[in-house]
Order: structure tokens, then sequence, then C-alpha cells
């Protein structure tokens, strides 16, 4: 690993800077929330425009060589080492990572969660960016788990206080369930350790000792860390913290979870798991290949269930994952290509539904599906938004889903490594069945929505926005008995400046990278086609 | 008569005495009495005084721990190597004075107000923390077990130390009835040892041990000693008296008990173990084996039903010593034994940070609510973030998430016990690494309650936190965090391969 460039601290000041604007939060007082507000949107797009250095100085003729390499001390009682790097895998994860965390702040501007209390919103977000840039840059087995575990608490706290009505289950849910993986695969991580000789945890050691390891303890290590990152991921059956997780969290809660958070666990497999591991991973693909598709069925199958729009939302998370997982699991430079685009695409069109999701919680003061219709007429741009992500989610050509699902499922038609034909053949055809489910629930999801006539209860009934105050108080009278919570209702409005401001790069990258998806993947294949070769050359 | 008492000592040699090496116990010794005679002295409205000078005295005391780690890396082996100083010793001397210092910043706010005798507690704590910082050198089963004696019956008196009240009266009984049946237990042991071995001297013993086939009596020995140590240790099934004197006593000395003879505990088992028991290692592993995977789970399971955060604690701090007994298990493995001595060593600072800093959160706010419910902790992030903060990391801290110390006490745990890398070792690995998870959910039900919670009763009044405690939390606060981010500073103090020659050749 050699030095690419001398601006080697721009990852780690990318990463550690969201901590000064925390530690200078620290120091102000709580009722000043504008100047909370104002110094966590200057830090995180202070992060991002590093972000954007970055991304400028990436050489992406060696996408696949990691660039801003740093290996610096830190415990050589345990030989692990402060290592940090990036490539061509990372390079775009990193900096979704940023980007989303600098809008989510933007859009928090003036969608304060309801139990208030910037200071801690802010900190706490600012945290997070830490962990989930962190996870992407480490290039060292412990510095990696601490990383990914950094996240844990902020997301905990995020769910937990600013969240919905069930939202201390939730919490707790979601971070046993996240705990119970890392500890297999901080168990995992030792067993390789030891494995290769107790040398280093180091990535690129480890890549290359990892495959002299036998088969059988191989499998066994993969198994610790597939729990781990599976529970992330999440993959079908270690599913159930989402949709809990997704509907009681905070808008904001949700966009992260869904635009980074999710990602960490399907990274860990392209980036750890499998490289370090082959025969294993070789040996498992078959069982990530059918949980996958379960997942995409099951999700499916879950989202025409819902009656609450959130939790269609999350539900089709697990499904999108599993087109993730099983582009992933086909081992083939093609599909693993196909998961990491569909890693980002996702994280942007899932990212926006929960913004759009968030907004109309916002407006209505419900999610139910039954309750809502003719946003189109009540909130025309807010409805086209929502049908743009919809469509963009469903996969449609044009717009970025496309790349992450169509290719994925493709990928499943030769699989690699002598993996059976027979069997990724028959999961190409059933996820494919998952994409006409993925269809009819978005659609459907729409269809209720945003057409028709607005709804009496929320001053329907009268062209466009007017007569709304009269309708309320009626409304108020007729629904007051069984809705109390929400007895008056605020005029539904349209998009706002702030909401704008954070959702146009959300809409643009849709857009480009599903006209050009060829922007992303050549900065992934590179790194991709080196790693699957040497796949190759430790497989028999 | 004065002449035959001559003769037989004629060829008695007086020992040569390194004053240096036993400055540190000497400083305490001078001290306990300087705290006895100053409290007859002093009026009653200046006993407050008395926190203060032994903190002075404990601070005092430090100082020779620190030149001797300065001076020497040589081991100052005393009276034919009974008594031993090495850079374990020298570690561990200086954490036992350093959690009775922050005791003392805990205890101070809360004595006075309180209306406890102070003078007294605070000659007995010096004399628990002398039979501590004795036990760090005691190579020798009489030694051993004075230095035991020594923490424990003052112990026994400080649990009851609130005597106005049932439970706290309850605790010190319990303590005592235990404490000494688990004594009973261990000078059993001992005798057999040494009616077996011909010596207490732990490296002798060592010697007798490897030697050929163990018999029976060496084997009932071995478990007899383990056992007695085991009660020290609260570790399961020796437990039950944990809880109810955790609760009882007053809370700065259930801080001292949890953290600080717990650590006196495992510092004379580990000695043991790697002393006198290395050619017992068929013997106790297995023993530690089934007690360490126990304890984590059966104190583990018995936290989460918990509603009063003491007990809490308690069980909380059963389960930990699970962990701390894990490697253990596998010191006598070639492959394990420098890791497990590393992890331990570094296991006890870690949970000296984090447990204590838990308890002075508890001090700090039960002031205001006068209550050990976890309940009453219900919407502290609204009122005192600060401490609600504090409170996140040491909670998080003991769930071993990083960036907090926990972790890196956890990892290190787990990493000298797959060092041995045998099915019976992944076994217990894959044992602890449910029980985290277990931990996780009665420590995050406490964050719940602090982050999300409502204030009972609606009473929001902000805490008034006493500078001594709040010198307390920044202590534990600061180490919990450097620990869990720049490890390598703790890791490097635990790095005892040396050390571990240094046992074999002391």
């Amino acid at each position: 690993m050699e030095t690419l460039s001398d601006q080697n601290w721009l990852l780690t000041v990318g990463t550690f800077l969201p901590m000064v604007g925390v530690l200078v939060m620290m120091f102000i007082p709580r009722n000043d929330e504008t100047t909370h507000k104002l110094i966590g949107i200057v830090t995180a797009g202070a992060t991002l425009a590093v972000g954007i250095v970055t991304l400028g100085a990436f050489d992406y003729s060696r996408a696949d060589t990691l660039q801003f390499f740093v290996d610096a001390e830190w415990i050589p009682v345990i030989n692990s080492n402060y290592t940090v790097g990036l490539d061509g895998i990372s390079l775009p994860l990193y900096i979704l990572s940023m980007a989303v965390t600098f809008l989510v702040m933007v859009y928090t501007w003036d969608n304060m969660p309801e139990a208030g209390n910037p200071k801690a919103f802010y900190m706490l977000m600012l945290i997070l960016q830490t962990g989930m840039a962190g996870t992407f840059i480490a290039q060292d087995l412990i510095l990696f788990f601490v990383f990914f575990e950094v996240v844990l608490l902020p997301m905990y706290f995020m769910i937990g206080v600013w969240g919905g009505e069930q939202r201390k289950y939730a919490s707790l849910k979601f971070f046993l369930y996240t705990m119970f993986g890392s500890a297999f695969m901080l168990v995992a991580f030792l067993a390789i350790f030891f494995q290769t000789g107790a040398e280093s945890f180091g990535f690129a050691h480890l890549v290359e000792a990892g495959a002299s390891i036998d088969r059988d303890v191989q499998v066994w290590i993969f198994a610790g860390m597939f729990l781990g990152f599976a529970v992330k991921v999440p993959m079908f059956p270690f599913h159930t913290w989402l949709p809990d997780a997704h509907t009681q969290a905070p808008t904001q809660g949700s966009v992260i979870l869904a635009a980074i958070l999710l990602k960490l666990g399907t990274y860990g497999f392209v980036r750890i798991a499998i490289p370090m591991l082959p025969e294993g991973a070789l040996e498992w693909a078959p069982v990530i290949g059918i949980l996958a598709v379960i997942g995409i069925i099951y999700g499916a199958l879950g989202c025409l269930a819902q009656t609450d729009m959130k939790r269609l939302i999350a539900f089709s998370s697990v499904a999108h994952m599993g087109f993730v997982m099983l582009g992933i699991s086909t081992l083939t430079e093609f599909g693993i290509n196909a998961a990491l685009f569909g890693m980002v695409a996702h994280g942007l069109i899932t990212g926006m539904l929960f913004f759009v999701a968030g907004s109309v919680k916002h407006r209505y003061h419900t999610l139910e599906i039954r309750r809502l219709s003719g946003m189109l007429i009540q909130a025309p741009r807010l409805g086209w938004i929502l049908g743009f992500a919809a469509m963009a989610s469903l996969g449609l050509p044009g717009l970025a889903g496309f790349w992450g699902e169509f290719p994925a499922i493709l990928s499943a038609y030769s699989p690699g490594f002598g993996l059976s034909e027979a069997l990724y053949r028959t999961l190409m055809v059933v996820a494919a069945v998952g994409t006409v489910l993925a269809a009819g629930y978005l659609l459907w999801l729409y269809q209720r929505t945003a057409f028709g006539e607005p709804s009496e209860e929320f001053g329907g009934g009268h062209a466009g926005g007017h007569g709304h105050a009269t309708h309320a108080l009626s409304a108020a009278v007729n629904t007051g008995a069984e809705e109390g919570a929400d007895d008056h209702h605020d005029e539904i409005y349209d998009v706002t400046p702030i909401e704008w401001i954070a959702w146009t790069p959300f809409l643009i990258a849709i857009v480009v990278f599903g006209v050009y998806p060829q922007l992303m993947f050549k900065v992934f294949d590179p790194a991709v086609t080196s790693m699957i070769e040497r796949l190759g050359a430790s497989l028999p | 008569m004065i002449a035959s008492l001559l003769a037989q000592s004629s060829d008695w040699v007086a020992p040569t005495i390194d004053w240096h090496a036993l400055a540190p116990e000497i400083v305490l010794v001078i001290g306990i009495n300087l705290v006895l005679l100053l409290d007859l002295q002093l009026a009653e409205s200046k006993k407050w005084m008395m926190a203060t000078i032994t903190g002075f005295v404990l601070l005092v005391a430090f100082i020779p721990v620190v030149t001797l780690a300065v001076v020497g890396d040589d081991v100052r082996s005393l009276f034919d190597g009974r008594y031993v100083i090495d850079d374990y010793a020298l570690v561990l001397k200086g954490l036992f004075l350093l959690v009775a210092y922050v005791v003392v910043l805990m205890s101070q706010t809360e004595l006075e107000e309180g209306g406890y005798y102070q003078g007294e507690f605070y000659v007995l704590m010096l004399c628990a923390v002398l039979g501590m910082v004795m036990m760090a050198s005691s190579r020798d089963l009489v030694s051993i077990f004075v230095a035991l004696e020594l923490l424990s019956i003052p112990s026994y008196m400080m649990a009851a130390w609130n005597k106005r009240a049932r439970k706290s009266n309850e605790a010190g009984v319990k303590y005592y009835l235990m404490g000494v049946f688990a004594s009973a237990i261990l000078l059993y042991g001992m005798s057999l040892l040494f009616g077996v071995t011909g010596s207490t001297l732990l490296t002798d013993i060592g010697a007798a041990l490897a030697d050929g086939e163990l018999i029976g009596l060496e084997v009932v020995g071995v478990v007899f000693i383990v056992c007695g140590f085991a009660f020290k240790v609260s570790a399961v099934p020796f437990h039950q008296w944990a809880p109810d004197t955790y609760e009882g006593a007053p809370t700065p000395v259930t801080a001292f008990f949890s953290v600080a003879s717990k650590a006196a505990g495992f510092v004379a088992l580990m000695t043991l173990i790697f002393v006198a028991f290395p050619g017992a290692t068929d013997v106790y592993g297995p023993l530690v084996w089934a007690m360490a995977a126990l304890t984590m789970t059966i104190g583990n399971v018995l936290a989460l039903r918990q509603t009063n955060i003491v007990r809490m604690l308690a069980y909380s701090s059963v389960s930990q010593g699970g962990f701390i007994l894990m490697p253990l298990a596998f010191a006598g493995d070639a492959d394990s034994t420098g890791a497990a001595l590393n992890a331990v060593i570094v296991y006890l600072l870690v949970y000296a940070f984090m447990n204590l800093g838990a308890f002075a959160i508890v001090i700090a706010v039960s002031r205001k609510t006068h209550s050990g419910e976890i309940s009453s902790f219900g919407g502290l992030f609204g009122y005192a973030p600060g401490l609600a903060v504090a409170m996140t990391i040491f909670f998080a801290s003991l769930a071993g998430i990083p960036p907090l110390g926990g972790w890196f006490a956890k990892f290190n745990a787990f990493k000298a016990t797959l060092d041995a890398g045998s099915t019976s070792a992944y076994v217990l690995a894959a044992i602890a690494a449910v029980n985290t998870v277990i931990a996780a959910a009665y420590y995050m039900r406490v964050l719940r309650v602090v982050w999300m919670d409502e204030a009972p009763d609606g009473d929001t009044s902000p805490v008034q936190t006493p500078a001594p405690v709040a010198a307390a939390l920044a202590i534990t606060v600061v180490g919990t965090l450097v620990v869990g981010v720049l490890p390598n500073i703790v890791a490097r103090v635990g790095a005892l391969d040396a050390l571990t020659g240094a046992f074999i050749g002391g």
C-alpha cells in the first residue's frame, strides 16, 4: 500500500470535524436554539466541503488502490493501528454519509421533532456522522468495530427521545439486535486475528492471510461476521427491528438509518467478510442468496399488508436490501457492482421517501394511508415528489433505482466460482417477481395517497387550498371524538423553501445517476475487479 | 530464662528491610494513627477535615508508588520472597490508592450530611486500603491471609455504618457471616496445602504442585482456596451476600466494596493462580470456567429484574466479575497466560473508573430524589443534562460500547480467552457474547428512564452536586473516555509479559 498523495490528512479531518462542532456546542446554553442549529449546519457543511475536496483529490484512474492512506500507531499492544484509507468502494458511501447528514440538518432547521432540544439533537447527529464516516474509511478491524459501534448510542437516543408513540420499545429493540450481532462479530474478528497468526488487524494483512485458513474454520468465522452484518443490513430473518425502528424514528433518524446505517452491514460484507474469508464466503453465498430473495418477497408482501405509509417504506427497505444482498451473493464483479450501486441508490431514494413521509406527517398529523388522499390537489409539488421517489424506488429505468435492481437480478443468471446455476436462476426468477410486487405496492401507495379528492378530514372538498379554516373546524367537530390527538389541522401547505433546499440534491442525484450510471460504476469497478481477482486467486 | 530466649534467637538475623519498597504501607500506617489521634482532638464542627486529611494521606502514599515505578525495573523481594514489590504490585497499589481517593471524595458530603461518625470511618477505610496494598505484594499464604483479614474486618463495620437503619445492619451482619465463612474455607484450604507441600511460600507451593501428579489433598486445597476467594469476588454460586450488602450499606461504601474489595479478591486469586497453581491448571481451569459462565449469566439475568438502582448495580457487578474471571479460566494455557493476566488487570482498572462513576452519579442524584428506585431517575436529561450525559458514559461503558473504556476491557477479556484457541474457549466466548447483549438490555433500560421518561412528580428542580462528588465524577469521566479512545495507556500498564516472569522468579 503506497501513499498516493500527501493529502492524507483529508480523511482524518473529514471524519473528526463533526466532533469539533460537538465540543463547541457543549459550551453553549441549551436555550440558544438558533445558534445550535447554525453550528450544527455549519459543521456538517464544512465536513461536506472537506468531503468534496476529497472527491476532487481522489485519483480515479487508480480507484482500486487505497488513497489518502494513513497508518499510525494506536494500540500496539493488541497490534491494532489507526489505519485509514479510501478506495472506489468506500468513496461514494463516504461522501454520501456527509451529504445526507448535512441535508438532514438543513431539513431540521424548521422541522425539529416535537421533543425539542436542538442542542442534543444536533450533537447526536454530528456524533453519528463521525461514526458513519469512520466506518467507511477504517482499514483495521478494531478501528472498524469501534466506529461501527459508535453509531449505536446516538441512533438509540434519536429514536428513543424524538420518536413516535412506541419509541421506547423500538429503540431498545434496535439496540439489542445490533448489539447481539456485533458481539458475535467481535468474536469472529478475534478468531480471524488468531487464525492468521495474531499479527495484525489490518485489512490488507487479513485479506492476504485469511485465505489460508482451513475451510471449516472459515465457515465458522464467516458465520460470526454474518450475524453482525446481516442484522445491520437487515436480512431476513433478522429484519424485525427495522420496521419498528423506522416507523418510530423521527424523520431525520429514518433518513439517516435508511441512507447510511443499513449500508454499514452490506459494506461489511463487501469489504471484510468476503475478501478475508473467500472459502467461507463461497459456502455461505447460496444461503445469503436464498435469504436475500426471501427478504425481497417477504418485504414486498409485508408492504402490501401495511396501513401506515412509513412502515410501508420501511418494509420496502427490507426488499431493496434483498436485491443488494442477492447481488453480493453472486460473487461476481457484475453483481457486486450492482450491489454497491444499489446501496447508494437505495440511500438516496428511500431517504427521499422518508423525507416525504415526514413532511406528510407534519402536515396531516397521520400516516394512515386510508385517511390520506388527494395529495396532488392539496400539495401538488409534495405529491409529485412522492410520485417521483416512488417511481425511482420501483426501479423505473432512467432513475437511479433501476441500476441497483436490474443488474443485481441479471448477475444471478451466471453466479461466480461454480455456484449452482440452477439455484441462482431460480433466485433470479423469484427476485424478478419481487420487482413486480414492488411496482404493485408503490403504485398502490401512490394511488391511494396522491390521487383522488382530498378527504373531508383534511379540509378537502373545496377546490385547491382555499377555505381550509372553516373546514378544519367542522372536521374537528366530526372527527374530534375518534382523533383526539389531532383535533385541529393546520392548513395543508406545499413544499417549503427549506424542504426544497434539503431535497433538491437528492432529486438531482437520483436523475443524474439514473441517466448516467457510469459516473458511479467507473468509481466502483476497478476496486471490485481487483477484489474479485484476488478472490479468484485464492479459490480453487 | 532470658538467657535461653537469647540463645534461641542467636541464630536469628534481622531481615534487611528495603524502606523505600515499604514506603506506601508505612505512609498508610502513619496516616491511620494520625487520623485516629486527630479525630480525638477535633471538635465536632471541624470533623469535615477528616476527609481532607484522609485524601491527603492517600495522595502521599501514592508518591512512593510513583517513585518506585520510576526508579527501578528490578524486582524488590523482601522477607525471603514473601513480600514482593514488582510492576504488578505497583500497578495494583496505585489502583487501590486511586480508588480509595475517589471514594473519599464521594463519601465526604454523604457522611457529613447523613450524621455518620466520620473519623472512625476514615480510620477503618485506611485500614482496609492498607490491607489491599499489602495484598498486591503478598506472595505467601500467611501474608495473603493477613492482608485479606485486614481489608475484610473494617469492611464488615463499614457496611453497617448507617447503624440506625435496619438494612445497613443486615448488610453488615450478612457480609460478616458470609465473609467469616469464606475465610474459614480459605484457611482450611491453605492449611491443607501447607500440610501437603510443607511451605507457605507461593513459589515453593508452585514447585511442589508442578512436581508429579496431583494428589487428592492438593486438589481439595486448591478447590477450597479458589472457592474462598470466589466469595470475596462474589462469583456465583457464592454471590448471595452481595446484593443485600450493597443495597444496605451506605452508597459510597458500596462503591468501595464493588470496586476495591472485589479487585483485592481478584488480585489474590491472580497471584495464587499464576504463582502457586500453574501445576494445578486442570483443577482450577474447569472450576473457574464454570464459575465465569454462571457468574456472568446469573448476575445478568437477576440484574434484569431489579427496580432499585443499587441492587441492579450489585448484580451488574456480579456479572462483570464473570467477565474478569473468564480469562483466568485459561491462565494455564501456554498461549493465553500473559494475555489473561493483562486482561484481568486492564479490566480491573477500567472497571474501577466506570463503576465508581456510576455510583457517584447515584449519590449525586439521590441527594435530590432521596430514592434508589430506577424510576426516580426519570427526566434527568431534562433537568440535569450534564449528569445525564455522564451517566450515559458510565452505563454505556459498562455495557461495553466503544469508544468508552468498557469496550477495551471486554475486548481484552475476549482476546485473552480466544487466544487459548480451544473449543471450550470459544464456547465461553460465545456465552460471554450473549451476555453482553443481556447486560446491554438493563443498562440501556436505565438510560431509557434517564433520557426518555418524565420526571416523577414533575419535580425538575436542578441537582446540586457538591464539589467533591463533582471532582469524583470528573476523574471517572475523564478516565473512562481516555481509556476508551486511547486504550494503549492502560494496555501498556497491563502489558505484563515480563511480569509473569517476575512472578516465577520472585
